[in-house]
């Protein structure tokens, strides 16, 4: 743990409900700078869910998150849900902020997801070009009318020297779609990288990945950390690679947090055994 | 397949483009001169002019439609917004009380006599640029209304929302409560229309009937076709691809896509102002549902997302359905005389007929999303390799 860091990102009793479905139940969690954090827990273990949260996907039902110092997103039980709530602590949270995720973004924080979401039609070049977007100083009618042109000289040369970093330089021209799977997911940790972010959440970056690519991807991940002064916050299945790389790890099960530790004492630990480890990852 | 171009060969391409729409307009204006009124070849300027007007429309709706993925059928609408702004502002005190006959007309000067006044015959070709962006402004600040509520929605919920809107302002159009404006139900007449333009240098007396509409259009094209290719058009395009990748990296999906939809409604209100003034007269029942989804046929024949393909398509439509086919209606076709096949309507029925074709064979329209430009790119660098393979 890196407590003599500043706090990254803290949240403070999440709890995210469906209908009357809980999927995160009162989930805390802080990250310090530049460390690598994981959530890990069996499949519906409300990992995904606790991720659209925390960027802005969803406003969650009841909790606060942190990011940076500031408070960013808060919520508290209101209306309909006011009387169906079946979380704990209602009352404890009164603000409401609730930023759509390119607020979030803007703030400095970026993301991959699950199922690849690349930009289809579009070259690698442009796929990390676009995200660059976000940076510019030049208003519709300017970029319209080429007032822009060292800004977004600028820009390019900046995609450029990404795509060169995450070695993808000899694919710049192709289109996003014809990469092979492990290239396009390095081209989306590319593309949330040109956002210029604070923090990086990896949505199971190893996903459909073999052996090889697991290994690869593992070594990235610790590259960008350091090369980009990023904190990273990822979910993953592959055991492997999240025991290599993460410094802490949260189990979460049925929504709610299990346990919390390094990878030893999570390894060590009986309930996350229970509910997770000694069960399914036999394989 | 779309060329992946170098900033060298783009800046080539860009000159090129510029040149090429330069040497179009000496042309037009040229013809503008040569063919007179009374010639058979006047179709070819009718053509050309309602041609830009369609497609001026059929481009500002694929920035919407193609490029940011926002299926919207309110064109006419904001067409119509263009049109009747445009006519309202310019139809001279003189015969004011003509047109609005039956009411007491609110808009009591028009922009062309104005400048006119204050600036001799170059104020009044200002007075009806005025008149022209303003059109688009109306347009535009009907859109923003509009969008609100509206961009919201996805897909066939907005077409269906923006439909009914469209379908609202003509109605609004013409209510009578709103006479004074808009003349009611009758129709707007009088006003700066292309037959009037000419430009006289002291002597000769340049006729600019085809040579306004098609300069108008080109502009305003080559603006759109600025903002598809700067870092907006880009933002656009991801909108498109994937909405909630867009957003998680950063791009306002509110902001951007009211940027589109009120840029596009800007280019439509100037197409609606062409159109009054190619036209000559400006009425709401015009403006129908059925406007809209000829701009879209227009789009859809020159392949959605291809700003050059919906030019292409939407010439190749207007001389089709206005030149071309003409015979079907009147007679005589290619000539073979048969009066009792080829009578009123039947036009139509081919027309449909090519249409289906079109569709069902051929669904990536004329360009696909490659642009002009893209097929003499691809065509320059597969001659080069040949040279290099010759050597």
């Amino acid at each position: 743990m890196r407590k003599d860091r500043p706090c990254i990102l803290k949240t403070e009793d999440i709890t995210m409900q469906f209908g009357g479905v809980v999927a995160v139940n009162n989930f805390s969690m802080e990250e310090y700078e530049g460390e690598i954090v994981a959530i890990i827990g069996p499949n519906g273990a409300g990992k995904t869910t606790a991720f659209n949260v925390i960027t802005g996907v969803y406003a969650p039902t009841n909790g606060r998150v942190s990011f940076d110092g500031k408070t960013v997103i808060e919520n508290c039980p209101r209306g309909k849900m006011k009387k169906s709530y079946l979380g704990e602590n209602a009352g404890k949270y009164t603000h409401v902020i609730e930023p759509t995720p390119d607020r979030l973004t803007a703030l400095g924080m970026a993301r991959t997801f699950q199922n690849i979401r690349l930009w289809k039609s579009m070259t690698v070049f442009d796929n990390v070009l676009i995200a660059k977007h976000m940076k510019r100083s030049s208003n519709l009618f300017s970029a319209t009318f080429g007032l822009n042109r060292a800004e977004d000289r600028q820009q390019r040369e900046e995609a450029d020297a990404l795509i060169e970093t995450v070695d993808l330089a000899d694919v710049r021209d192709e289109l996003s779609t014809s990469l092979p799977y492990g290239k396009q997911r390095r081209l989306e940790i590319a593309r949330a990288l040109a956002t210029e972010p604070k923090l990086l959440l990896l949505d199971e970056p190893a996903a459909g990945m073999n052996p090889q690519e697991t290994v690869e991807l593992t070594k990235f991940i610790g590259e960008i950390r350091d090369q980009f002064h990023v904190s990273i916050l990822l979910i993953e299945h592959h055991m492997d690679l999240v025991m290599d790389i993460s410094e802490r790890i949260y189990v979460l099960d049925f929504g709610s947090m299990i346990a919390s530790g390094t990878p030893a004492e999570i390894q060590a630990n009986e309930k996350v055994i229970d509910a997770y480890l000694g069960v399914t990852d036999d394989a | 397949m779309k060329a992946v171009r170098t900033p060298e060969e783009n800046r080539r391409i860009s000159w090129f483009c510029f040149f090429a729409t330069l040497a179009f307009l000496g042309l037009v204006l040229l013809l503008d001169q040569l063919i007179k009124p009374t010639s058979p070849m006047y179709m070819l300027l009718t053509v050309l002019q309602k041609g830009s007007v369609y497609a001026l429309a059929a481009v500002s709706m694929n920035l919407l439609n193609g490029c940011t993925g926002l299926f919207s059928l309110g064109h006419a609408g904001f067409m119509l917004i263009g049109a009747y702004t445009y006519a309202i502002f310019t139809i001279p005190s003189a015969s004011r009380d003509t047109v609005y006959q039956y009411y007491d007309a609110a808009v009591r000067f028009s922009f062309p006599e104005v400048f006119g006044n204050a600036m001799g015959p170059a104020g009044t070709a200002l007075g009806v640029l005025v008149a022209v962006i303003l059109a688009g402004l109306m347009a535009a600040a009907f859109a923003y209304l509009i969008g609100l509520p509206v961009l919201r929605l996805k897909s066939d919920y907005l077409a269906i929302a923006t439909l009914g809107f469209a379908e609202i302002l003509r109605a609004v159009c013409q209510w009578q409560k709103l006479g004074p404006i808009t003349n009611g139900s009758n129709l707007l007449k009088s006003f700066a229309r292309v037959s009037k333009f000419k430009l006289v240098l002291g002597s000769t007396k340049l006729t600019l009937s085809t040579f306004v509409p098609v300069l108008i259009a080109a502009v305003s094209i080559m603006i759109i076709v600025k903002l598809i290719n700067s870092t907006y058009g880009r933002a656009f395009k991801a909108i498109r691809d994937d909405e909630v990748a867009a957003e998680a990296m950063g791009i306002n999906l509110a902001r951007h896509k009211m940027i589109s939809f009120t840029v596009s409604s800007f280019f439509a209100g100037v197409a609606g102002a062409m159109m009054a003034m190619v036209l000559s007269i400006a009425q709401a029942s015009n403006f129908k549902s059925a406007m809209t989804y000829e701009i879209l046929l227009m789009v859809v024949l020159g392949g959605i997302g291809s700003t050059s393909g919906s030019v292409i398509g939407s010439f190749l439509f207007v001389a089709a359905s206005e030149w071309w086919l003409r015979g079907l209606d009147s007679g005589t076709f290619l000539g073979i005389n048969a009066p009792n096949i080829f009578r009123n309507g039947f036009r139509l029925v081919v027309f449909s007929v090519i249409i289906m074709i079109v569709v069902l064979f051929f669904r990536q329209g004329i360009m696909g999303e490659r642009e002009l430009t893209d097929v003499w790119l691809n065509r320059r660098r597969a001659r080069q390799k040949k040279k290099e393979a010759g050597k």
